[in-house]
């Protein structure tokens, strides 16, 4: 409300052919980058057992689609990652909403929170292949661990950032607790917790990969890894190009999430 | 909690001002509230009849945001007690409360804003759309239903804030310089927009407000609270004739003397808030070059 934009047909019509600049050249760099990259490697610039030609990856990629391998790895990471954010993202949503309403439960949670968030989640991993052996568990969890902390931090400061007039229209308008739960605290903190979700499913994919690595027979960690062991260098990238695919859909289903479920955020 | 009880029946002993007329609406007697040691309100006793306009005038910091808190059940007296005379059996709340400033939540929508009262406390659907399709017609805003806050000016949040008020339909009406942040065009037309809305039903109101203009334009008595602590300085009938013409009104002999009358006694407290805060300013000054 604050900014305001002067829109005149000269300065739209410079606006416009700036963005469409920097589509092009958003477009045009992974391009050029990839025909350097293949020309590099097909004049031997470039060490091909390290950086094997885009062309060749390509291939790859198309024979792993074919026998179905790529897709079925894809889809156990992206379940694991599902649910892992599910069971890490709920009960963090309710304990930091809890946390934001009432001064006693965050006296209770907030040391133990503050205590356990800068333990590096990775290094969780031995004690989650311990409790959950080398089955679907441990690779949840870890999901749901790295999910959990920005999702209940968010969710706490969203509540605490909410403007204390709302809380008074709802004391005087008799919302009870659950009422005040529905349509204020959730409403209210709720840009400030899908940023939470965000960063949280972006550490899960980090987590996921990790997790993957060690002690699994499937996800698109493990066929990196296994890419390592079998030296085919080509495998490696194919994962890792669809991890990155993965991450960036994600931020634009999410981005898009974020528009429908909150309205009345302007933009 | 005996600050905030609500009696069904007349209370025992105590001065009973007119006992042959009704029971008064509000029943305030030597309320006090303290901020740790500072005294935010004084002994304080009113009474407040059903159906009065009741203004309340003073300098700012004077306490009345916190006498109206407390009505509201927002904030506890330190000592007395307030009464509120409601309904045996009735179903009507209370008191609903339009705050100053923006107050609306962001993420409902005007319709939803207006039915906030009504739902929290489990209104029959029907009614929701009956009252709040009432009120938002009555502030003007039934074009504007759908739309969200942010898309709202000023003027017109404010008008949901009083239509939400309104269609949960309280015993009493407490305002909070619902007017203050509104340019003086909007003011004006808020203020003529609030009295015919209040017309239809006489519903007993309290209203705060840091405008001397404002308080005769709309009130039937008005409090004038001295500096902090805030105290009953004195209590103003206003004795215009209803349906009152704002425009009209400024023509009337009435109301200047009015004003001149209630400014005379508001100024000595306005200029006693600003010596106290003067004080305080120097003495905080003196606190520091000590340090």
């Amino acid at each position: 409300m604050s900014t305001q934009t002067i829109v005149g047909s000269p300065e739209q019509s410079f606006a416009l052919s700036m963005r469409a600049r920097e589509r092009i050249l958003g477009i045009a760099s992974p391009i050029v980058l990839l025909a350097v990259w293949e020309g590099a490697a097909r004049i031997g610039l470039i060490d091909t057992r390290f950086f094997p030609a885009p062309s060749s990856i390509f291939a790859v990629l198309i024979d792993m689609l074919r026998s179905g391998e790529l897709i079925s790895n894809t889809l156990v990471s992206l379940r694991r990652l599902a649910l892992g954010t599910l069971i890490g993202g709920l009960p963090a949503l309710v304990l930091g909403i809890a946390m934001g309403l009432n001064r006693w439960v965050r006296a209770i949670f907030d040391p133990l929170v503050a205590a356990t968030y800068p333990i590096p989640k990775s290094a969780i991993l031995p004690l989650a292949l311990l409790i959950f052996g080398l089955g679907e568990g441990s690779k949840i969890f870890m999901v749901a661990i790295g999910v959990f902390f920005p999702v209940a931090i968010n969710a706490t400061t969203g509540v605490l950032e909410i403007n204390r007039i709302y809380l008074d229209v709802g004391r005087n308008y008799k919302a009870n607790r659950w009422k005040t739960f529905w349509t204020i605290a959730l409403p209210g903190a709720l840009p400030v917790i899908m940023t939470g979700f965000k960063l949280g499913i972006g550490i899960g994919l980090i987590l996921i990969a990790i997790a993957e690595m060690i002690g699994a027979k499937s996800g698109l960690g493990y066929m990196i890894w296994t890419a390592w062991e079998t030296f085919s260098v080509e495998q490696m990238y194919v994962g890792l190009f669809m991890i990155a695919i993965i991450g960036f859909v994600i931020t634009v289903l999410l981005n898009e999430l974020e528009r429908l479920i909150i309205p009345w955020k302007r933009g | 909690m005996s600050a905030s009880v609500s009696t069904l029946s007349a209370p025992l002993g105590g001065p009973e001002p007119e006992p042959h007329k009704a029971r008064p609406a509000i029943r305030i007697r030597d309320l006090q509230k303290s901020f740790g040691k500072l005294a935010a309100i004084e002994r304080i006793s009113i009474d407040i009849r059903p159906g009065e306009f009741f203004m309340i005038v003073g300098p700012s910091g004077c306490g009345k945001t916190t006498l109206l808190r407390i009505l509201a059940g927002l904030e506890r007296a330190t000592s007395g007690s307030i009464e509120i005379d409601t309904q045996a059996g009735s179903e009507q709340p209370e008191n609903s409360m339009v705050f100053q400033g923006d107050s609306i939540f962001p993420w409902m929508t005007v319709w939803n804003n207006a039915a906030y009262g009504l739902r929290m406390r489990n209104a029959p659907a029907a009614v929701v759309k009956e009252r709040v399709g009432h009120y938002l017609e009555r502030t003007g805003l039934t074009r504007f239903a759908d739309y969200y806050p942010h898309q709202l000016s000023g003027g017109m949040k404010q008008r949901v804030s009083i239509a939400r008020a309104f269609a949960n339909d309280p015993e009493i009406l407490l305002m909070d310089e619902p007017f203050s942040a509104l340019d003086a065009q909007n003011k004006l037309l808020l203020q003529e927009e609030l009295l015919r809305i209040w017309d239809e039903q006489k519903k007993t109101v309290v209203f705060i407000t840091h405008s001397v203009d404002e308080a005769v334009y709309l009130g039937d008595r008005i409090m004038v609270m001295t500096a902090q602590p805030g105290r009953v300085k004195s209590l103003v009938p206003v004795p215009l004739p209803r349906p009152r013409n704002i425009i009209e009104l400024q023509k009337a002999p009435e109301f200047g003397e009015l004003i001149a009358h209630i400014w005379s006694g508001l100024r000595e407290e306005v200029q006693r808030a600003r010596e106290q805060e003067n004080d305080e300013a120097q003495q905080e000054k003196r606190d520091k070059s000590q340090q």
